[in-house]
């Protein structure tokens, strides 16, 4: 698509406009197997290698619940502060599609497992907003389609496309909003942090990798705008294809400059699905459907209904982590940290690491320099989470007490630290095998510092004249011999003994 | 006649066990009659033969081994094309499927091979299982062995059809809505509908799944029951199959066959009889009441007024979950695929394969079934119709609330001529106006042979109906019932089917 937007200046639309949200965001789960059957669960396997007659739609095959899914469920209901149902269903949502095995999708329409809940998210300047949740409910997901022999990978101009049923029936959660008003300008701001808590809240229950770029976390964002004197809410559209953090800020802020723009313009703005570009920050028409699609949803007669006892739900309950914002209020606490210190810690992906490496023996302050200061860089070096670089919080507090008994310098260690994540060796391995290790032994110093006299006799009789600010050159000169394996107090110490 | 193919299961399997005869000669015996007469009576899409020779042989190495085999192990039987089969064509009787090889077999299939039984073959059957005739397959229909120009029952006339042909002692069928009973009915065999939930629908090609229910086909009610025990039971790979031990029914055949019914409290359908039922097959049904009675059962009529709206709302339900159900024959990873010329998009193959592939009937119901679902009509059609069903249940608890069994006829009428109801679908659909109640509220139904009608002299069907997991009840006034009736006769009712020519028609 390559239309030209008409777009209103963002501060016009606030002053014009009050925009509405809905955000539905589908999480895939990381049970072991898929939702109906017992095929492995995998990101990224060889195309059609996990799957069998059921997540197939093969002739005959039927669909099992997969319990822990159904557990996961009910888990993120109660995170969400949910009603979790009693008793329900699943039901079939019918459309065509070939990468849709069955032409049917097993999902659940009226009667949801988790409903009535509500999350609250922390903006950016600290304070906190809720979001009313509608609804989370189970589905299959479906296969995928590649297109091939078009220009941008779309179905349309391809020339044949090729399908990957893998992906089919793996479980998913689906976690939609209630309409989000009274955000003003901050809309795609609470949009963004909105995906932020949901995505950290489904992290600490260890229900699904939460990985926006692999899709096991997508955001369907749904934007309208209302004039400042109306009472209904204006015409929504619906963008797909966000696949991060900032894109589902810029996206919601495209939508509403373009969509102020049509309204300021007389025009109207069309229901239908839009596409998000991460490379223009664009949103562009996708197919629009002469009608409206009709699901002819029914209670799927496949599978029977599911009714999580009481018991087993307040079992459940009792097995919720402490919440993301809950820990992050402690920590701030005991680490006596300022916002700004927290702020970083939280963007940086770090408090986990960083308590660990706590919990290992290192204090707050000399945890946070190494994960938020040092390793970040190396992470994004690395083009990977700082939670999947080669080294562990337990192995970074044995480098930070290599540190405080003086074995190793900060400019040792950082090299320790470095082969470490080249080679998943262990520190002390490191330190060993390459020589790393501080020169303590006072006789070869006081070699060395004999040499460097030698070679620098004009400066030897300089300190020996009493100007002892001399001794600088020597210590150099030896902290090169020694490759900066010396302590360098140590061995100005010596230079001054030996001329004096 | 080979003695063999005229034999009972329960005969062939006690001869089997001690060596009397090898399940090879069994196999090969009925291989045989299949060669000689299934020309005219086209009552199988696929013969195995070396499938069936194979297993047969690895019974009789079992035996002669001393391994400890099933009681029907070597006996063989015939399956209806609607189960799947690990490497043998599965075509429900449908042109979509044509040349489709499953890669996996249906639980029905596993349990039967598991109990050293001899799958045969495929049956053929109405495409989809839609129709009470079998001239809706595909692959041309199946007669009825009583008389060559009449249907055999349907969905599974072939494998009700292949049992009076003397072409296997055993045969699986699946009933939705009377497509085990009716066939069994009019060929003079016994077909029984398990409980909902009693045998896994696992690799059952589902045509409607809240009411789909696979079951076993057979010459006599011990027969029956032998093989009822052989496929049923509890599968995780089915969800709505009852985790429960499965009812006894081997063993009420048994007590049922001592031909003692004192106790048994047995209610007569006031609904089913009056217009539109033949009267030779209402005067069987009476005389069959009038044996139960003799037996010792009491006899009492029972009103179940909502089963007056239970074939329309069949209608709708079943065509409704139908329409989603075949939604999968798309031409994208199984069966034919029509228009693939590099031209058109996979929308439009979907669309020329399934215009293809699917017969009239299936069309017709699949629109039926998309129509009750759409949006702003569901809650008319597909709505009512299931507190139809609910009503449907509730007159079946307050009936079984007094009485033990309900009985009816099978079916209106006798075997009616081929070709005679096939531009007339309502009249066809009314074959099934006394079994479909049983399938709308899940529980157990079979029929059993009345004997013949005397205007006609062809065979009757008797539907003893029970409660849900009460399966054993109604095999046990069946068997007693069975030897009455034989004994007023002086033969068994199938012993009246005519000699089959050899000739191919």
């Amino acid at each position: 698509m390559t239309s030209v937007h008409e777009l209103m200046d963002y501060a016009e639309v606030i002053e014009r406009f009050d925009p509405v949200l809905g955000l539905e965001v589908h999480v895939e789960l990381h049970t072991n197997t898929k939702m109906f059957c017992g095929c492995a669960n995998v990101f990224g396997g060889e195309p059609n290698t996990q799957v069998c007659p059921v997540c197939l739609g093969m002739p005959g095959a039927l669909p099992a619940v997969n319990g822990k899914a159904v557990e996961s469920a009910i888990r993120i209901g109660l995170a969400l502060n949910c009603e979790i149902a009693e008793w329900c269903r699943f039901a079939r949502k019918n459309y065509f599609y070939p990468d849709m095995p069955k032409n049917f999708q097993t999902s659940q329409y009226d009667e949801p497992i988790a409903f009535n809940g509500f999350l609250d998210v922390t903006l950016d300047d600290g304070s906190l907003f809720r979001v009313e949740i509608e609804r989370a409910h189970m589905e299959e997901d479906t296969g995928k389609s590649l297109h091939v022999g078009g220009s941008d990978g779309r179905i349309h101009g391809a020339e044949h496309s090729l399908l990957d049923y893998n992906r089919a029936g793996v479980p998913l959660i689906e976690i939609v909003t209630k309409p989000i008003t009274g955000t003003g300008e901050r809309a795609p701001e609470v949009a963004r942090a909105y995906v932020t808590a949901l995505r950290d809240l489904l992290k600490a229950l260890d229900v699904s990798d939460v990985r926006m770029d692999q899709g096991s976390l997508r955001c369907d964002a749904n934007v309208s705008l209302m004039a400042k004197d109306a009472t209904e809410f204006g015409t929504r559209t619906e963008t797909k294809n966000v696949n991060s953090l900032r894109s589902v800020e810029r996206a919601v802020r495209f939508e509403m400059t373009r969509q102020a723009a049509v309204l300021a313009a007389g025009g109207t703005v069309t229901q239908e699905t839009r596409h998000f570009d991460e490379s223009t920050g664009s949103t562009s028409s996708g197919r629009t459907k002469e009608t409206a699609e009709d699901y002819r949803y029914f209670p799927e007669p496949d599978l029977v209904p599911i009714a999580p006892s009481r018991e087993w739900v307040e079992e459940l309950r009792g097995t919720l982590p402490e919440l993301p914002w809950e820990r992050r209020k402690r920590v701030q606490q005991e680490w006596s940290l300022t916002d700004a210190e927290l702020r970083d810690l939280v963007n940086a992906g770090a408090v986990d690491l960083v308590t660990a490496t706590v919990e290992a023996g290192a204090t707050p302050a000399e945890a946070r320099s190494w994960w938020v200061a040092y390793l970040t860089k190396e992470a994004n070096n690395r083009g990977v989470e700082l939670a999947e670089l080669t080294i562990t919080p337990a192995q970074i507090a044995r480098v930070i007490a290599l540190v405080n008994a003086g074995e190793l310098t900060n400019k040792l260690a950082r090299e320790v630290v470095s082969v470490v994540l080249e080679t998943g060796d262990e520190p002390e391995a490191v330190v060993e095998a390459r020589g790393l290790k501080v020169v303590s032994d006072d006789s070869v110093l006081e070699r060395a510092v004999d040499e460097a006299l030698a070679a620098q006799p004009d400066v030897a009789a300089k300190i020996r004249d009493g100007k002892v600010a001399a001794a600088g050159a020597i210590v150099g000169a030896v902290m090169k011999a020694t490759k900066g394996q010396a302590d360098a107090k140590r061995v100005r110490e010596l230079v001054i003994a030996r001329c004096s | 006649m080979n003695s063999l193919i005229r034999s009972t299961a329960a005969e062939l399997a006690a001869k089997i066990a001690s060596r009397e005869v090898s399940a090879v000669e069994v196999a090969q015996a009925h291989l045989d009659r299949i060669a000689e007469v299934d020309g005219a009576v086209n009552a199988f899409l696929h013969v195995d033969t070396e499938g069936a020779l194979d297993a047969a042989r690895k019974v009789d190495d079992d035996i002669a081994a001393g391994v400890q085999v099933g009681p029907l192990a070597g006996v063989p039987v015939a399956l209806k094309d609607v189960l799947t089969t690990e490497g043998v064509p599965t075509t429900v009787g449908s042109k979509i499927l044509e040349g489709w090889v499953p890669p996996y077999d249906a639980t029905v299939t596993r349990r039967l091979k598991e109990a050293g039984v001899v799958i045969l073959g495929k049956t053929n059957m109405d495409e989809f299982a839609m129709g009470s005739s079998t001239e809706n397959s595909a692959y041309g229909p199946t007669r009825n062995p009583w008389d060559l120009d009449r249907i055999p029952g349907g969905s599974g006339g072939g494998s009700a059809a292949a049992l009076a042909a003397f072409e296997a002692p055993l045969s699986i069928g699946t009933d939705t809505g009377g497509s085990i009973r009716q066939p069994g009915a009019v060929t003079g065999t016994v077909g029984v509908k398990p409980t909902y939930g009693g045998v896994s629908r696992y690799g059952l090609v589902a045509f409607s799944s809240s009411l789909d229910q696979a079951g076993p086909c057979a010459r006599t009610v011990l027969d029956a029951a032998l093989l009822h025990e052989v496929i049923a039971g509890y599968d995780p790979m089915d969800s709505t199959s009852i985790d429960a031990p499965v009812p006894p029914v081997v063993a009420a055949a048994r007590e049922g066959a001592n031909g003692d019914l004192s106790g048994v409290r047995v209610g007569v359908v006031t609904q089913f009889s009056g217009e539109g039922y033949q009267p030779g097959v209402l005067r069987s049904f009476e005389a069959a009441v009038a044996q139960l009675k003799q037996l010792g059962a009491e006899v009492v009529e029972v009103s179940c007024p909502s089963f007056d709206y239970a074939l329309p709302a069949y209608y709708l339900i079943a065509p409704s979950e139908a329409s989603s159900n075949l939604a999968r024959f798309d031409a994208m990873r199984y069966g034919i695929r029509v228009g693939d010329d590099g031209t058109r998009s996979a929308e439009e193959v979907m669309s020329l394969t399934r215009e293809a592939g699917f017969g009239p009937e299936v069309k017709r119901r699949i629109m039926i079934g998309t129509y009750a679902l759409s949006s702003g009509y569901y809650d008319a059609y597909y709505g009512s119709a299931q507190k139809v069903r609910t009503l449907i249940s509730r007159d079946f608890e307050a009936a079984f609330a007094t009485v033990d069994v309900l009985v009816s006829p099978t079916t209106p009428t006798t075997a009616f001529p081929i070709g005679e109801r096939t531009d007339d679908p309502i009249a066809m659909y009314k074959a099934d106006l006394c079994t479909i109640p049983a399938n709308l509220a899940g529980n157990a139904a079979m029929s059993v042979p009345s004997g013949l009608s005397d205007d006609d002299g062809l065979p009757v069907g008797l539907q003893i109906m029970a409660p849900a997991l009460q399966d054993h009840r109604m095999y046990r006034v069946a068997a007693a019932y069975e030897v009455a009736r034989d004994a007023a006769l002086g033969a068994t009712v199938i012993s009246g089917v005519p000699q089959l020519a050899g000739a191919s028609r």
